[in-house]
């Protein structure tokens, strides 16, 4: 039990409990993916309810990323509330045809006729040392898509509350959990409202420089805004949570407040959300800026396995302080 | 024409004459409706892409003619006879032609994406092999709320080569879904002939590896097609689990209006069309003395005035404002795409 009297709960606890309530709540709802069943889950997220809610509605898959990504997009066409599980984003690229021509088009290419209310979840994110096609950040790349939400958890409280608004929505949600995450834990509400998913969220609140940030990125971004409380800067981080649609005016409204910006994504500089964010930034606060958008970034290579090299690779929060104590001299 | 084994059954009893009359006035509304689309898209009227099936018709009125309301079906972007087979209005598929905001897509779509919730028609999918796992989920749905219903898709010769097709295969067996797998067996992917593109060119031995019952069947005998649908989905409804058509057909024309055909002969063009579907069962009920000249000139007549009508409509029909540019992106709710 934490200190506020309500219990702790880990990441992936938290997911396996959104999940279950959903499987509950209404019989729509169905999970499919690669190893979800019997192995109980490639990280543990769906461990024990295959038991409980039997073969047909926690259903195994064979590696046929295409073939069962767009059955769950048919299935929610049909009527269903599918839950598809990928093992990470970089498998997720054998399915990008089905997410794409399928999943993010169909409505508008049939005038309005078919809704997908399918949640594609995958994990995403380096850290663990499984090199380069196990560990990249490609959230920016789905968030480039028009047609699909695409959220990314950060939080204990969020991984268990965004489940149900992303099942509610009628279009296509990509939900992205990081690997660094599925670990760290929280204290939790015993019936936690649902997550507002239009709306970014201040995680800590600061009147020197905005760090902008979501997902695995979260944690390494507050420990740098400890670091830099210790040295009298006051940071205000946000999490994006949901990095399709962004919500441009939570940012905007702590730009004006700070005048500093330090964009922190795990994805890789060139062509990145941070590249979106700092755009945008531009677009529509530059006269506010007394400096040029930072951003840190993962290095702009193929994630490395060794520990040092990935590390070296990853936004850390070192280079987070650095590159706000830039803005600050 | 193929090993008995795989040989599609015997056609069921003899058609009743109105059914067979029903048939062929589909088949001639198919290759009329296609060759006023070429004719408009010569003449600048309408653009795109736009691929015709003029000499296939008799797998789209075979299938589909077999087929509950209920049914969903899933087609390609060669969906012209699919829609028209399924009874989507030919009104609003002219109009999309045109990319008007009555047409069954609302413009956004075009030939290759026709889409008409009221028919349960899931769109031409221009992807190749892209429908099947489309098709897959819905009849997944169907069988895990125990509807009877089935999920048809149609696919060419060229999704064989894509993966998903042969994800989507070994799927639908290993879960006994209720999905009717339609393949208009060409000759030829886009301009590439089959012997180029398949090691074996056998499809429907090549569905059968997968556990799924397949038989290949004369595509260009309406009669054949239907016999063959009309037991697959019979055995669907008993449970038998998916089954896979290879309807053995030609397309007359190239593969699209932009497609000069230099790959083929046109010998091979020449011997497939004395095979022409709409001859074929127009003479088979010649023969049997069921067919006057007066009833086919009533059918051509009261096709030419729909058309004709359809044409009108379509050009007169407005278009969507540009104001709803992003409409439909995102469900409306008030948020922005």
């Amino acid at each position: 039990m934490s200190s506020a009297g309500r219990p702790t709960m880990t990441y992936r606890e938290a997911l396996r409990a959104a999940l279950r309530e959903a499987l509950r709540e209404d019989e729509r709802v169905f999970l499919m993916g690669e190893d979800v069943g019997a192995y109980g889950g490639c990280f543990a997220v769906s461990l024990g309810l295959l038991e409980e809610f039997g073969p047909e509605r926690i259903r195994d898959t064979p590696l046929s990323e295409s073939a069962f990504v767009g059955a769950g997009i048919g299935a929610a066409v049909a009527g269903l509330r599918p839950i598809v599980e990928i093992m990470t984003v970089n498998f997720s690229l054998l399915a990008l045809d089905q997410i794409l021509n399928n999943a993010a088009s169909l409505l508008h290419m049939s005038g309005g006729q078919f809704n997908v209310p399918l949640v594609i979840r995958m994990t995403t994110g380096a850290g663990r040392q499984l090199a380069a096609q196990h560990s990249h950040s490609l959230e920016g790349w789905y968030a480039h898509i028009p047609g699909l939400r695409v959220v990314a958890p950060a939080t204990v409280a969020d991984a268990r509350g965004m489940l149900r608004p992303a099942l509610d929505d009628p279009d296509p949600v990509l939900f992205f959990e990081h690997g660094s995450l599925y670990n760290t834990s929280g204290p939790l509400e015993e019936d936690p409202a649902p997550v507002d998913l239009d709306h970014a969220a201040v995680r800590r609140p600061g009147g020197d420089v905005t760090l902008v940030t979501y997902g695995g990125s979260l944690p390494p971004t507050l420990e740098a805004a400890d670091h830099l409380a210790a040295g009298g800067v006051d940071a205000e981080v946000i999490d994006l949570r949901t990095l399709r649609p962004l919500d441009d005016a939570t940012i905007m409204d702590s730009v004006r407040r700070t005048h500093r910006v330090v964009v922190v994504d795990e994805g890789w500089r060139s062509g990145s959300l941070s590249a979106e964010v700092s755009a945008r930034i531009t677009e529509q606060a530059m006269y506010d800026l007394d400096g040029p958008v930072e951003r840190v970034c993962s290095a702009e290579v193929p994630l490395p396995y060794a520990q040092h090299l990935e590390e070296a690779a990853l936004p850390r929060p070192d280079r987070i302080v650095a590159a706000a104590r830039r803005l600050l001299e | 024409m193929t090993r008995a084994r795989r040989s599609a059954p015997a056609s069921a009893p003899a058609a009743a004459h109105d059914h067979r009359l029903g048939l062929l006035r589909t088949m001639i509304l198919v290759r009329r409706f296609e060759e006023r689309c070429a004719e408009l898209y010569s003449a600048t009227r309408i653009r795109g892409f736009l691929h015709l099936c003029v000499g296939e018709e008799a797998v789209a009125a075979g299938v589909l003619g077999c087929l509950g309301a209920d049914d969903t079906v899933v087609s390609t972007y060669r969906d012209h006879g699919h829609a028209i087979a399924r009874g989507v209005p030919l009104d609003s598929l002219m109009a999309e032609m045109f990319g008007r905001v009555t047409g069954c897509s609302r413009g956004r779509g075009g030939s290759m994406h026709l889409f008409d919730r009221a028919t349960n028609f899931l769109g031409g999918n221009a992807i190749v092999a892209g429908g099947l796992p489309l098709a897959l989920g819905v009849a997944l749905a169907d069988h895990l709320r125990g509807d009877r219903r089935i999920t048809t898709c149609f696919i060419g010769d060229g999704a064989v080569a894509e993966g998903e097709f042969h994800e989507s295969l070994n799927l639908a067996a290993l879960w006994h879904l209720p999905l009717l797998v339609v393949c208009e067996n060409n000759q030829y992917a886009m301009g590439t002939a089959l012997r180029h593109e398949h090691a074996r060119t056998d499809l429907a031995l090549r569905a059968s590896s997968y556990g799924v019952a397949a038989w290949a069947v004369d595509g260009m005998d309406v009669l054949a097609v239907e016999g063959a649908a009309r037991l697959a989905i019979e055995q669907i409804h008993g449970g038998a689990g998916p089954h896979f058509l290879e309807m053995r057909t030609y397309r007359f024309r190239a593969h699209s209006m932009y497609d000069p055909d230099r790959y083929r002969d046109k010998a091979e063009i020449a011997a497939w069309k004395t095979r022409d579907p709409i001859d074929h069962l127009i003479g088979l009920l010649r023969a049997e003395d069921r067919l006057t000249d007066d009833v086919l000139a009533r059918i051509e007549s009261e096709i030419d005035t729909l058309l004709e009508a359809a044409v009108t409509t379509a050009e007169a029909a407005p278009l969507e404002p540009v104001a709803d540019l992003t409409r439909f992106t995102t469900s409306e709710r008030g948020g922005t795409p």
